[in-house]
């Protein structure tokens, strides 16, 4: 399979993505904003239909539209400060809402692509951004690990330990924003968020620490992903469906075999 | 005259259009190990978050170490120990270890160095709250009463100089809340560190401290344990009680 240059991109592409999905997932899961991602990537999906309708590269508006939603959730969060998940329903909401819109108004018959991940059409350009990224994403995180997993754990406590917790999580939501709009690609909008969730619930049955269980958040992502594709590309399925049911049969054994266990 | 490490001058505080801290005022000073008391609603977890600027005042000055509040940022001189501290997921994965450690690497620009050092603070904390050999166990699986050592420990960690703590014996067991006691006669006799500790337990606490503040009706009121160490029920609604610092 291999032999196809377009496989070999999506499968550096997956992997990467299999790495900052879980790893931007767990932080989520943990401070249960896991819908955030679901949020941003129904906006990230109206930003890829602008920028089809502009002849733009649809990642770019895409990434662009999520970083712009994510600032606006900031925002509505401080308006409605007891009422925190709704500046999530307003977002989205304008998220979907412009999506039809915009895929009515013009040629954007590729949009199913974005719908469902689809391995086809990676070019070089984009491999790179999502390479560059990536790394960067992961890299942020690890700097940032202690004071995230202190936000995470109790946001009171590392507000007065001295984390700037205020800047950190509107910069921690630009990377969601980013993790989304990249991951579109092969995933596909209405899949995001389940590679952002479903490793990292596999992930807490089994982990003991914090750091164990980024660890095995990121290796249940990778798994799932690489057998995902090589599924899809035998079976010939969407990738992004078989990458998310890999992931919940992974989740499932898991539940399975540590309940065995007791 | 002793350190004044709290002081706040005729401070109010509403929740929208609900006030629920009325014209208070109040010092406590170096070695004071201070109970606050009052009736469930009567704002002793204000009060508290206030103290150490979690929430802001609506009028009126809160100082910490002598400085206003809005720019204290001497994180390390305080450990605060919330109402909800223990009320996280016991499935979220974190050992005792990292969870004492975050306080020690939340001030550093990139990821904690000084590593050694470090390994070495955290065994001592755990080892003063009667906790070592549990550095490496999820710490949602301890009892109530050991997650909170744990969380004294953590808030010991960077030697602070007052710990604020927010109904910290509510579901713990009677021994364990008499070791727990003994810690923070230890804490405030040996080390010289500052206790403010909001509990509704009145008589014990009243046997404990050195000073106690109740609040009711949005005021806060002294009372004097040198004539009577016995607090009833009745102080709770403001009776028999000597205003603090009046204000007229
Ligand atoms: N975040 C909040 N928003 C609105 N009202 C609040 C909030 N927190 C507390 N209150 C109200 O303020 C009063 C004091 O609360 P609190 O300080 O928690 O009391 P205590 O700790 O003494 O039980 C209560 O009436 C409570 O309902
Ligand atoms: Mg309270």
């Amino acid at each position: 399979m291999f032999y196809y240059d377009f496989m070999r991109r999506s499968f550096i592409m997956g992997i990467i993505i299999a790495m900052i999905a879980p790893t931007v997932g767990y932080f989520l899961v943990l401070r249960r904003q896991s819908v955030i991602g679901d949020t941003l990537s129904h906006v990230a999906l109206s930003g890829a239909a602008f920028g089809m309708i502009t002849n733009t590269y649809p990642v770019y508006t895409a990434i662009i539209f999520a970083i712009i939603a994510a600032f606006g959730i900031e925002g509505l969060r401080r308006k409605y400060e007891n009422y925190a998940e709704l500046s999530l329903s307003i977002v989205l909401s304008a998220g979907v809402g412009l999506a039809s819109v915009l895929l009515s108004l013009g040629n954007t018959q590729g949009i199913l692509s974005y719908l469902f991940g689809s391995l086809s059409l990676v070019n070089t350009d984009e491999i790179i951004l999502v390479i560059g990224l990536g790394v960067v994403i992961l890299i942020t995180v690890f700097i940032l690990y202690k004071k995230l997993f202190y936000m995470a754990f109790d946001e009171e406590s590392a507000y007065l330990a001295g984390v700037p917790v205020k800047s950190l999580n509107l910069f921690f939501s630009v990377l969601v924003a980013v993790t989304v709009a990249i991951s579109m690609r092969i995933v596909g909008v209405l899949l995001i968020s389940s590679l952002m969730v479903l490793p990292v619930a596999a992930s807490l049955i089994i982990a003991n620490s914090f750091k164990s269980g980024l660890m095995y958040s990121i290796l249940f992502g990778v798994i799932s992903v690489v057998i995902g594709l090589i599924a899809s590309y035998y079976l010939d399925l969407a990738s992004g469906g078989a990458i998310v049911l890999t992931a919940l049969i992974l989740l499932i054994v898991t539940i399975i075999i540590h309940s065995k266990k007791k | 005259m002793k350190e004044k490490i709290v002081n706040i001058k005729n401070m109010s505080f509403s929740y929208g259009s609900n006030k629920v801290l009325d014209d208070v005022s109040l010092s406590i000073e170096k070695g004071d190990f201070v109970g606050i008391i009052g009736a469930n609603g009567s704002a002793k977890s204000t009060l508290l978050k206030l103290m150490v600027g979690l929430l802001k005042a609506d009028s009126g000055t809160v100082e910490l170490f002598g400085k206003p509040i809005e720019s204290f940022n001497e994180f390390k001189r305080i450990g605060y120990l919330s109402q909800t501290a223990r009320e996280f997921n016991n499935m979220f994965p974190a050992t005792v270890e990292e969870v004492i450690a975050a306080n020690l690497y939340a001030n550093e620009v990139l990821r904690g160095r000084f590593r050694r050092k470090n390994h070495k603070r955290i065994d001592e904390v755990l080892k003063t709250v009667e906790m070592d050999g549990f550095k490496k166990r999820k710490i949602g699986n301890l009892s109530g009463g050991q997650k909170q050592r744990v969380f004294i420990a953590r808030a010991l960690v960077n030697n602070p100089e007052i710990l604020f703590m927010d109904e910290p014996l509510v579901g713990v067991d009677l021994e364990s809340q008499n070791k727990f006691y003994n810690l923070l006669d230890k804490l405030n006799r040996e080390y010289n560190i500052t206790l403010v500790m909001v509990s509704h337990d009145i008589g014990v606490i009243s046997q404990k401290v050195n000073r106690v503040f109740c609040l009711a009706n949005g005021k806060v009121y002294e009372h004097d344990l040198k004539i009577n160490r016995n607090i009833s029920l009745d102080i709770m609604y403001g009776e028999n009680m000597n205003m603090l610092y009046h204000q007229h």
